[in-house]
């Protein structure tokens, strides 16, 4: 069969099950848009390219399949970067595939010529120039087994143009063919076993253990296995912001979120344990705080598929790499075998279970009930919005104060279910990245919350969303500032706010949503908030927007400032007690 | 003089474009310092050879190692520690040598068990392939007489071979 290159692209991404491509054509990538029109494969006509990115990033994250990203050359391609990037950060598989200008042209500074590889080398976990049109389908085939295995994530093919024009005979690579064009690519799967035996040993032995998950566990799809690991040893766990859903929050052994902003008892535990077992975890700076205090007197297990994580920020006494489903399950083995053979009883851990629920009793999540006058407490949103959500809603969000409110006060009963940018912390992911996780998963509700300040960044896809019919439900959080930078500001800066006011009505949000095609409604007092939540979940033909005017002044707790160790954590004022200083 | 703080990596990479600049630029991303790189094909022509060495003192080498095998064009990494790596470099330099100093010079070339490459009116060209702390003192004893022109190619480097004979076998192949 022969093929234009564009035909090939086309069919190498059908041989690949794609079922949707994010993207936005322009004169480079041209030649790949008319196959697409006689292809199965849906596309989605993004306004700016880094929507494009987000959204098969927020699709990624929900299903678990790679998203696919389409673009031309030149400016689309770099306005690829943070996406790329925010994917590279969280492990998020996805395939990007930009336009380039014809092989001859390549280095004569062309006409929306950059060097896109160059440039991507290392937001990705590969990339690739094609330069022989014979290698489409086999550099496709690597791009899509590149990002989907190992330690996932993005890969991008950079194709010219008059190799998207010439003609091949078709072929599609076989699994051997692929192995072997790439002998340097072998992620170690299986755990070793002499160190799986002496993980079980430590668990069996420690007294105070504590689970670290981390966002490899969604990755490996090892929810379960984790689940059956804590309960068959009674050890709690955190979840980081990565991981939230990997293990329900109704479970009695989680302690929720550790981190800068996480809760009390999640940051404490790890901070006094004598076992810290990280899966799937990568020990952070925004988890560990300073590094040379965290959890000091923790031995470390540490399993990662990844094995320059090993190492990288703490060293562990068990180190194991390993894809985390398949080495929690050998670690589960090892354990009941030295429980089952009667070698070791676990020790007796009712104390420790028993100071754990002494900080849960003494520093839950808190914040100050509005007094007459005030303006509406953005936890109270955030509050509602958990509470009236239908069965398996999945939450996105941006990156600033809305993001820790949301990751604190939402309790994730599943996997998959929370989209957010971690490692990069990218301000206007939410948007985007929830129209792509409602197409990825259309049978679920899906809600962005957003700060203002994100939603200003992204928010045309919103038009994407109205066109595409794609009815996504967003709720800022509407402060007028950035949030978290003002956060900083007064608790650090001496209260001296620099460029963080935003104003509440410039734009009105309203008006703005309106004009993109969407449901809007505006909040301002706390009776309203329910009946307009409600009103949103009924809505399931366009997107809503709904602009809560929330309370600037509201801070997030508890808090380990920046380079603070875990132990000086603070905790909302209102708890604070003369044991406890407020402020470090 | 260099000091033996460094290790050797030999690279095996696949013989494909931008591979160098992959390596590069992790090291770059990454902080990791290099004291010298050589890229070479090997006999088998879909591969290449980087020899890299690092100095230990600033960064974990194994961090490094590690690092470079996340790269899918990396196929395998030998890290050699100077007692376990035969390493040589070469030299090639261009020395002042009148009719005065000119002896001399070819005395000391003579004692390195260098060569001559290029011989001119004023100046001689000399190569010098040996361990680099060779080529360190080469360069210490030639500089007074007045270097003009000065290559080094950084090292390249082999693990060290068995040195204990295998037990004499009474069956199989003999070789």
């Amino acid at each position: 069969m022969n093929l234009t290159g564009a035909q090939a692209l086309i069919k190498s991404l059908e041989m690949e099950r794609t079922e949707v491509v994010f993207g936005l054509p322009g004169g480079c990538i041209l030649p790949a848009y008319d196959p697409l029109l006689d292809s199965t494969i849906r596309h989605i006509l993004v306004r700016h390219e880094q929507g494009a990115g987000h959204m098969a990033e927020g699709y990624a994250h929900v299903t678990g399949r790679p998203g696919v990203a389409m673009v031309t050359s030149g400016p689309a391609a770099t306005n690829l970067v943070t996406p790329l990037c925010d994917a590279y950060m969280d492990s998020v598989p996805m395939v990007a595939i930009t336009g380039q200008v014809a092989r001859s042209a390549i280095g004569t500074d062309a006409f929306q010529e950059c060097d896109t590889v160059g440039i991507t080398r290392s937001v990705t976990k590969h990339n690739e120039l094609v330069m022989d049109p014979e290698e489409l389908p086999l550099i496709v085939r690597q791009a899509f087994h590149l990002a989907t295995t190992g330690r996932p994530g993005p890969v991008l093919i950079d194709v010219p143009k008059d190799v998207l024009t010439a003609r091949i005979d078709w072929w599609w690579p076989t699994d051997d063919e692929l192995l072997a064009s790439l002998p340097g690519y072998r992620p170690t799967v299986k755990g070793h076993p002499r160190m799986v035996r002496e993980a079980a040993r430590l668990i069996a032995a420690a007294e105070r253990p504590v689970i670290y998950a981390g966002g490899g566990i969604l990755k490996a799809r090892a929810a379960e296995a984790l689940a059956e690991l804590a309960e068959l040893t009674g050890t709690p766990v955190v979840t980081t912001l990565m991981a939230r859903g990997a293990f329900p929050d109704g479970h009695q052994l989680n302690l929720g979120m550790p981190g800068m902003h996480g809760n009390y008892t999640a940051i404490t535990a790890m901070q006094e344990a004598d076992l810290l077992i990280a899966l799937g975890a990568r020990f952070d700076d925004r988890v560990t705080g300073r590094v040379d205090g965290f959890a000091p007197d923790a031995r470390i297990i540490h399993v990662d598929i990844d094995p320059a994580e090993l190492g990288k920020v703490r060293r562990p006494d068990v180190p194991i790499v390993g894809d985390c489903r398949q080495v929690i399950g050998e670690v589960v083995r090892a354990v009941r075998a030295l429980l089952d053979g009667g070698e070791v009883t676990l020790p007796d851990r009712t104390p420790w279970r028993s100071r754990i629920s002494g900080w849960q009793e003494r520093y839950p999540l808190h914040y100050d009930p509005p007094v007459e006058g005030d303006a509406l407490k953005p936890q109270f949103v955030m509050e509602a919005l958990r509470d009236s959500a239908p069965e398996g809603t999945i939450l996105a969000s941006g990156v600033g104060q809305h993001q820790m409110w949301a990751s604190q006060y939402w309790r994730f009963s599943e996997p998959y279910t929370w989209v957010n940018s971690g490692g990069l912390g990218t301000m206007g992911f939410s948007v985007p990245a929830a129209i792509g996780a409602k197409v990825g998963r259309p049978d679920r509700t899906v809600w962005a919350v957003d700060g203002d300040g994100c939603f200003q960044m992204t928010a045309q896809e919103l038009v994407t969303a109205s066109s595409e019919r794609i009815p996504i439900k967003v709720a800022i959080l509407n402060n007028a500032y950035l949030g978290m930078v003002r956060q900083w500001q007064e608790m650090f800066y001496d209260e001296r706010y620099s460029e963080v006011y935003l104003s509440p009505d410039l734009p009105d949000y309203v008006k703005w949503a309106e004009a993109m095609g969407c449901v809007a409604l505006r909040v301002e007092d706390p009776d309203e908030v329910q009946p307009a939540i409600d009103k949103a979940n009924a809505v399931d033909d366009r997107p809503v927007v709904i602009d809560f005017r929330t309370d600037a002044r509201e801070k997030v707790f508890p808090m380990v400032p920046a380079g603070a160790a875990n132990g000086d954590v603070v905790v909302h004022p209102s708890q604070a007690t003369a044991t406890r200083k407020v402020v470090q | 003089m260099r000091t033996p703080h460094h290790h050797t990596l030999t690279v095996l990479v696949e013989n494909r474009s931008g591979v160098l600049a992959r390596v590069s630029g992790l090291f770059a991303r990454r902080g990791f310092n290099i004291q010298s790189l050589a890229v070479a094909p090997t006999d088998d022509e879909r591969f290449s050879r980087i020899t890299i060495v690092v100095d230990v003192r600033e960064t974990d080498p194994e961090q490094i190692t590690k690092q470079l095998f996340k790269l899918v064009n990396v196929v395998k990494i030998t890290e050699l520690s100077p007692a376990d790596a035969v390493e040589r470099e070469l030299l090639l330099c261009t020395v002042a040598a009148d009719a005065d100093t000119r002896g001399r010079v070819l005395e000391l070339v003579r004692v390195f068990d260098g060569g001559i490459v290029d011989v001119g009116w004023n100046e001689i060209s000399v190569m010098l392939a040996g361990e680099p702390s060779k080529l360190d003192d080469f360069e210490d004893l030639v500089r007074p007489y007045g270097i003009t022109e000065l290559q080094r190619t950084g090292r390249v480097a082999l693990p060290r071979v068995e040195r204990q004979a295998p037990r004499l076998r009474t069956t199989g192949k003999a070789s």
